[in-house]
């Protein structure tokens, strides 16, 4: 499977190496050259500079040829634009866009994007522990 | 009829105050918190300390009522997130998205943002109309780019010359809808005839360009 990974912090960092472990095809974008220092000196994959929303980027990337896009940087409304580049300009057949805000998160899921909100996530997860510590 | 203006830079803010002055009611919503006492002693209680993008801050400047958002910022994520959730979640009838990076136009035509403006390409269109005299001038594309108006200029040489409107043959799918000559406009009629350095705006499908250009440059 052919993997693009847009922005290389914590997140993006680890789901690459993870990815690249299980033996995917994995290339990470980010427009700071510095953040690929997260992926470690044993990372596989291909590394690009540059944003997810430009399309030259996403191209050197291999976005015409990928599996699946995950844009995973902090901003919201890039990783929203760069999700909707690959899933209706490039057809990616998987993409998945994380929203911190979760009011966003639930307009964009309506409207047909694939959405991860960390937000929800760790609060379901809190809320859960502590239900379960009582 | 109501207006949000999203982004508070020279084009929000002098949009902001163009469509009060029209009469409109208008929102404008910044994030700049360095602007806040200006806008706030500028247009009281029409201004909105915020991110456009976020749904809280759009339902508190009653976007539901809103007849049209205008999404003026410096980023095309920030424009193009505003105007998708205004059009296909708050159902706003009419966006207008700014175009920074020009390849980005056909992200904002995909996701059904039809009105763009794009000060880059409106510049390179006037510059391409000064300097090629004898092209076709794209002026505005509709239905996704399928549809445009477009500009002629009648060189000294045409073949048009002297003919009425009548005898031209145009291709199909195509309207003269107006002719500048000097400071007239003229409803082209079939008995209106063509003058060197006529202006003739055409409506017309992307098809024909060719067959335009043949018809009033050889």
């Amino acid at each position: 499977m052919k993997v693009i990974i847009f922005g290389c912090g914590r997140l993006g960092a680890f789901l690459a190496q993870a990815l690249s472990q299980k033996g995917e095809e994995v290339a990470v974008i980010d427009r700071d050259p510095r953040a690929f220092r997260l992926l470690g000196s044993h990372f596989q994959g291909k590394t690009v500079v540059g944003t997810g929303v430009d399309e030259d980027v996403l191209r050197e990337a291999g976005i015409e040829q990928s599996d699946a896009f995950a844009a995973v940087t902090n901003g919201d409304k890039i990783n929203i634009m760069s999700s909707l580049i690959a899933q209706e300009i490039y057809r990616v057949p998987n993409v998945i866009a994380r929203i911190a805000d979760p009011k966003m998160e639930e307009i964009y899921r309506e409207l047909g994007l694939k959405t991860l909100c960390p937000t929800r996530l760790s609060s379901e997860m809190i809320l859960h522990l502590l239900n379960n510590g009582q | 009829m109501y207006a949000i203006i999203i982004g508070g830079g020279k084009v929000g803010y002098y949009l902001a105050k163009v469509l009060i002055q029209k009469g409109y009611e208008v929102a404008l919503i910044e994030r700049d918190k360095d602007k806040e006492a200006q806008f706030s002693a500028e247009f009281e209680d029409s201004f909105l300390l915020g991110d456009g993008c976020d749904p809280e801050i759009l339902e508190e400047a009653g976007v539901n009522r809103a007849d049209i958002l205008i999404a003026v910022t410096g980023d095309d994520q920030d424009n193009l997130v505003a105007c998708e959730m205004a059009l296909r979640h708050f159902k706003v009838p009419r966006v207008i998205a700014r175009v920074m990076d020009p390849r980005n136009q056909k992200i904002y035509q995909k996701m059904g943002i039809e009105l763009t403006v794009n000060a880059t390409q409106t510049i390179a269109n006037l510059i391409e109309q000064e300097v090629l005299a004898q092209e076709i001038i794209p002026l505005l594309a509709l239905r996704r780019g399928e549809i445009e108006i477009v500009e002629i200029t009648v060189p000294n040489t045409s073949p048009v010359i002297g003919q009425p409107v009548r005898e031209l043959a145009l291709p199909p799918h195509c309207v003269l809808a107006a002719l500048l000559r000097g400071e007239l406009i003229i409803l082209p009629r079939g008995d209106t005839i063509f003058f060197p350095n006529d202006h003739i705006l055409i409506l017309t499908s992307m098809d024909n360009v060719e067959e335009l250009k043949k018809l009033f440059y050889e």
